[in-house]
């Protein structure tokens, strides 16, 4: 009945390796930082977007997915914004006034976030990446 | 407290007042007030219904229709798999994806085939391609709304939302669609050169001609329009005035297999 010590102890190392996981999270994370995504010269030039960059880093695949259902549904595929009178070319990757016409360095742009957040976007599948300059 | 009759009524009446005042205030309210919106550009062609008409006295030989097929299929990025290595004709015609094609007038018109033929008729390669139908089969089948029909009588495709069951394949008379068995970025066509202002299609989508909606939106009229020099006119079925009325008018025409009712949207000057 003396174990107490014995056991503390073998609960700790569980605990420790159990939340090791979370450890190796937090301290990578300190150590590197989550990445920024790269602006191309063009999007640095324009110093605006669609929608503010804060709701653009939230929302952008519901913006996009908003877009596609204009675009292809009513044939609508022009984006106005009254207050600066800008309009945006609806579109991901055709186009002048589209996402890639401005931000033309997918890698720097699109796959940094998406690879840091393993997320996997299908886009690309499909769509034709611009071709970015060496 | 006790409420009378009298006072409810009163209470009630005052409240059916202020909602039916409120919303039309609010309303007036929203419409002075408009944040970003997207709308169809200033440059786009409009139609009340969407349609084509075939001069076919203007094609000549099979060499006539290839330049329209290859401005399609280039404008659309339809992949080629007709010199795909180490496969057998069959699995060529197999993996074959086409929007615009030729096809001899007994497979086109098949219900109008008679046993003596003039000779032109007899040896003429028909431009076929989606009919863009008035009631079309392929829409009903869709279990996904992944096709369907615009107002403007375009029946399109939304490819995000296809999930290649190919029930359109089966639903459609006119054999107008092709199905990706195999990733369309593997044709030697597309590994050479892509057209920036069309996207590919995956594996498993399926696809057809889709009246080049994303060039009438800039404005512009279709590939196999523009390049047809003249055999191929497109314009509004809906307005008398149009250059496809005008045609119809003055020219006999016929369209393929009418006799199912799917009302095709393209007609043929024969």
């Amino acid at each position: 009945m003396n174990d107490k010590k014995l056991i503390i102890i073998g609960l700790l190392i569980f605990f420790g390796v159990c939340s090791s996981v979370c450890w190796y999270n937090w301290l990578s994370a300190a150590e590197k930082g989550a990445p920024e995504p790269l602006l191309s010269e063009k999007a640095k030039a324009a110093g605006y977007c669609v929608v503010p960059k804060d709701k653009m880093k939230a929302e952008h695949m519901k913006i996009l997915d908003q877009w596609r259902e204009h675009v292809v549904r009513t044939g609508k595929r022009e984006y106005v914004i009254p207050e600066t009178g800008r309009t945006f070319n609806m579109s991901l990757s055709t186009g002048e006034d589209s996402c890639m016409g401005c931000h033309s360095n997918k890698s720097e742009f699109c796959d940094r976030c998406h690879d840091y957040a393993s997320v996997k976007p299908y886009c690309w599948d499909c769509h034709l990446e611009p071709k970015e300059k060496e | 407290m006790e409420k009378s009759r009298r006072s409810f009524l009163k209470i009630a009446g005052v409240a059916a007042l202020g909602v039916g005042f409120t919303k039309p205030t609010l309303n007036a309210y929203a419409s002075s007030v408009v944040g970003p919106h997207p709308q169809i550009g200033d440059k786009a062609l409009s139609a009340h219904h969407w349609g084509m008409v075939i001069d076919t006295r203007k094609f000549h030989s099979e060499k006539d229709l290839e330049p329209i097929v290859e401005a399609c299929h280039k404008a659309h990025n339809v992949p080629d798999f007709s010199d795909m290595p180490n496969a057998t004709s069959a699995e060529k015609k197999r993996h074959e994806i086409k929007w615009i094609w030729g096809e001899p007038y007994h497979n086109a018109f098949t219900d109008k085939e008679n046993h003596y033929q003039s000779h032109r008729i007899e040896h003429l390669s028909f431009p076929v391609l989606c009919n863009h139908c008035e009631e079309p089969p392929c829409v009903l089948a869709c279990p996904t709304k992944a096709t369907f029909r615009r107002d403007d009588g375009i029946v399109l495709m939304d490819f995000h939302r296809c999930i290649g069951c190919r029930f359109c394949m089966a639903a459609c008379p006119y054999g107008s669609r092709s199905f990706n068995f195999v990733d369309p970025r593997r044709a030697e066509n597309l590994k050479e050169e892509t057209c920036p202002d069309f996207p590919t299609r995956m594996k498993g989508v399926v696809e057809k001609c889709n009246l080049c909606a994303e060039r009438l939106a800039k404005g512009l009229q279709p590939a196999c329009a523009e390049a047809s020099k003249g055999a191929i006119a497109v314009g509004d079925l809906g307005d008398p005035h149009s250059n496809v009325r005008v045609l119809l008018e003055h020219n006999f025409s016929i369209r393929r297999k009418p006799s199912l009712g799917t009302e095709p949207s393209v007609y043929y000057i024969v």
